[in-house]
């Protein structure tokens, strides 16, 4: 009775603790500026299903798409265990699930088994990768302390998890084989039995393993749960939503800005007057002048960094890296958001996602080839962050390079981006 | 507008009718050949805007262009943050476009292939646009060009140089190579390419700008590929990727070896035309 007392306020704490990180989260994306991505639901569902779903977007690179499939279908299948565990602690019952569902128990145990096994073993190769091979994908300049920290924390919480898992397996395994006359039948512990022969033989030790495992595998997935809003690994929620609401048209598209339109068309003709007035800024300083969906990808990225390994510029040496705009921009929220709850929505602390986090030379190595769109495998788009950087430097600063002046001038002036006249447009026809 | 007719009259070879003249007799063109900034004033780009022009007087396809009525985009304004210079040109050229009610539009860039087709519509410029590469294509399968081969890239090892707007950007990948296929040549693929390509480097308006500090040009890079691969042609379908990979080739000397080359291009020697 006790534990289940205790169970209960453990799972409540979990989800109130985590509900109110989402609930700020959610908060946070909101600071962004609207944009409407609500269109087609459809075609979206679908790009959900393949990309984050299906992770079509992983097979790029085949080693750590399969190693990260084991990890991404053992979490989405152990939580059919989670659940029994849930009501087990709820109920103070065991294995709830094994009497209604009887043989299929045996086989959801035994895959789940051979799950956990697989994400083991993924996740000790993953870190082998971060910090033995160290490829160079997981090191840069934005790969700091806290980030490469992060990774090895949220592997080493996977190993615990699984570990526990499989040892109260065991436990259970031994004690049935032993002292049971259960009609659980033993198969249903391919993976556990083999670690039996390091455990005692007696009940009680037995029995106090496994509900010590029980309960550190249950406690730590409650932790883990918590930790996740404050981690890259929310990015195994994020990635659902933020795929929904992938930009569904041709990469090389960019929006234009209806609050330019209306100023343009007024212009033009001083008759117009536009539907609604424009507020704010032209372009992005800070992350509340962002799109919403800008600031969804920020919490989506788990810093893999495949878009700056396939950036042109930062190939070629060049400061700007798209993960970085990707984290800093999460950062910069994650900051803002904390203002808000310390001070009111009013405060500003004069800092600025521009200049403060990301400097005008990031901004300005980026040819806007695509390339980091369509290398995320969850489809976020550092490109709309670095052009509405830019739109702010340009439009409201008039702050760029001399040689993008002179372009810009010349097209405002001669109609072309280099100094010729007008007028001498079509003497290419001349000398044919 | 004032010289259009007398530049349409001072060659035998090729007539090249502009919009203002057609509407004058009352006519209407199959399609409306956007040449682009880059294929009206570079010198190098010229060439592959009279390549178009012949392909299309070739084939026998009504067409015309805006001459000097054209203008920029907006393409570099719009990439480097200027979106009010932008929609000013891209206000002006729909409302010339809409006046001769043109429908559809070839273009010779792909940057003026994607913002055409992409961020016109919104700010009301509906038109059904391809660009060259494409209507190339469409020539080959219609059996109107034929690979003729008299310049003889037989045996050549060519490679394709994906522009970022054309292939990554609007998933136009086939349409190009289909005219490199159509020679007698050995077409080799970069291990960068199609979908993975690798920018030249000119994008974002950086073609107008000094790159900013590091440890090489993503020209540099880009050639570096190219010369891995033993290509002796690097095709490409841009007027902004010939301009870095010419500079890029310049880089390491290599002018007599490896040849840069438009799809126009190709298709017109290997017309004979």
């Amino acid at each position: 009775m006790i534990q289940q007392i205790l169970f209960l306020l453990f799972l409540i704490v979990a989800v109130i603790l985590f509900t109110k990180n989402v609930r700020k989260i959610t908060r946070n994306i909101r600071i962004g500026r609207p944009e409407d991505r609500s269109d087609n639901p459809s075609k979206r569902w679908l790009v959900m299903t393949k990309v984050a779903f299906g992770q079509t977007k992983m097979a790029a690179r085949p080693i750590p798409a399969v190693l990260h499939f084991f990890v991404y279908a053992g979490f989405i299948i152990i939580n059919i265990e989670v659940l029994e565990i849930v009501i087990d602690g709820l109920l103070g019952t065991h294995r709830i699930f094994s009497q209604p569902l009887g043989g299929f128990y045996i086989f959801l145990i035994a895959s789940f088994e051979w799950l956990a096994a697989s994400v083991l073993i993924a996740c000790i190769v993953f870190l082998i990768r971060r910090n033995i091979l160290k490829v160079k994908r997981f090191f840069g300049t934005e790969m700091t302390e806290w980030p490469r920290s992060d990774a090895n924390y949220i592997l080493y919480f996977e190993i615990i998890l699984m570990s526990a898992f499989l040892l109260m397996n065991a436990a259970d395994y031994k004690m049935l084989r032993l002292f049971s006359d259960s009609s659980l039948s033993l198969s249903a512990f391919p993976v556990s039995q083999l670690l039996g022969s390091v455990l005692p033989s007696d009940q009680a030790s037995l029995h106090i393993i496994e509900r010590s495992f029980w309960w550190l595998h249950i406690v730590g997935i409650f932790i883990f749960l918590n930790y996740l809003p404050y981690s890259k690994h929310f990015h195994i929620i994020m990635a659902f939503p933020n795929t929904y609401y992938s930009n569904l048209r041709p990469k090389a598209w960019l929006n234009n800005m209806p609050s330019v339109t209306n100023e343009v068309k007024a212009m033009i003709d001083p008759s117009y007057t536009p539907e609604t007035a424009h507020t704010g800024s032209f372009g992005a300083r800070d992350v509340k002048d962002l799109s919403w969906k800008s600031l969804m990808d920020a919490y989506t990225c788990t810093e893999c960094g495949r878009c700056t390994s396939e950036c042109p510029a930062n190939i070629t040496g060049k400061l700007l890296s798209p993960r970085k705009i990707m984290m800093d921009t999460r950062d910069r929220l994650t900051e803002v958001g904390l203002n808000i709850d310390k001070h009111g929505n009013d405060y500003t602390d004069g800092k600025s996602l521009l200049d403060d986090y990301i400097s005008r030379e990031e901004i300005w190595a980026c040819t806007t080839c695509q390339a980091c769109i369509k290398a995320c495998p969850v489809n976020i788009d550092p490109l709309a962050i670095i052009l509405d950087l830019r739109r702010y430097a340009i439009m409201e600063e008039s702050k760029a390079s001399p040689s993008i002046n002179n372009m810009l001038s010349n097209i405002e002036n001669n109609a072309a981006p280099w100094k010729y006249s007008p007028a001498d447009r079509f003497n290419w026809a001349k000398n044919i | 507008m004032n010289n259009e007719s007398d530049n349409t009259t001072t060659h035998q070879t090729l007539q090249v009718p502009t919009m203002s003249e057609m509407a004058a007799k009352g006519e209407q063109p199959e399609i409306l050949f956007w040449v682009g900034c880059a294929g009206s004033f570079d010198e190098r780009a010229q060439r592959i805007t009279r390549a178009i022009c012949k392909i299309l007087q070739h084939v026998g396809i009504k067409y015309a262009v805006l001459g000097t009525e054209e203008s920029c985009t907006g393409d570099p304004a719009k990439r480097a943050g200027n979106e009010f210079l932008f929609q000013m040109q891209a206000l002006t050229n729909i409302e010339i476009l809409n006046a001769y009610d043109i429908k559809k539009i070839v273009t010779g860039c792909p940057h003026c292939f994607n913002i055409i087709k992409n961020e016109y519509p919104d700010l009301g410029g509906s038109y059904d646009v391809i660009h060259h590469s494409q209507l190339i294509q469409q020539l080959i399968d219609e059996g109107k060009l034929v690979s003729a081969d008299g310049e003889g890239f037989k045996g050549k090892k060519i490679t394709f140089h994906d522009p970022c707007y054309l292939g990554r950007g609007n998933k136009i990948y086939e349409a190009p190579r289909k005219a490199l296929e159509a020679l007698d040549a050995d077409l080799i693929e970069m291990k960068r390419c199609k979908a993975n390509g690798l920018c030249c480097g000119a994008g974002g308006a950086q073609l107008f700008k000094e790159p900013e500090p590091g440890t090489k040009d993503i020209n540099v890079e880009r050639i570096e590929e190219v010369i891995s691969h033993q290509a002796s042609v690097v095709a490409s379908a841009c007027p902004f990727c010939m301009i870095m990979l010419r500079d890029g080739v310049k880089h390491f000397n290599k002018e007599t070896e490896i040849e840069v080359l438009d799809i126009a291009e190709i298709t017109l020697k290997a017309n004979n035309l």
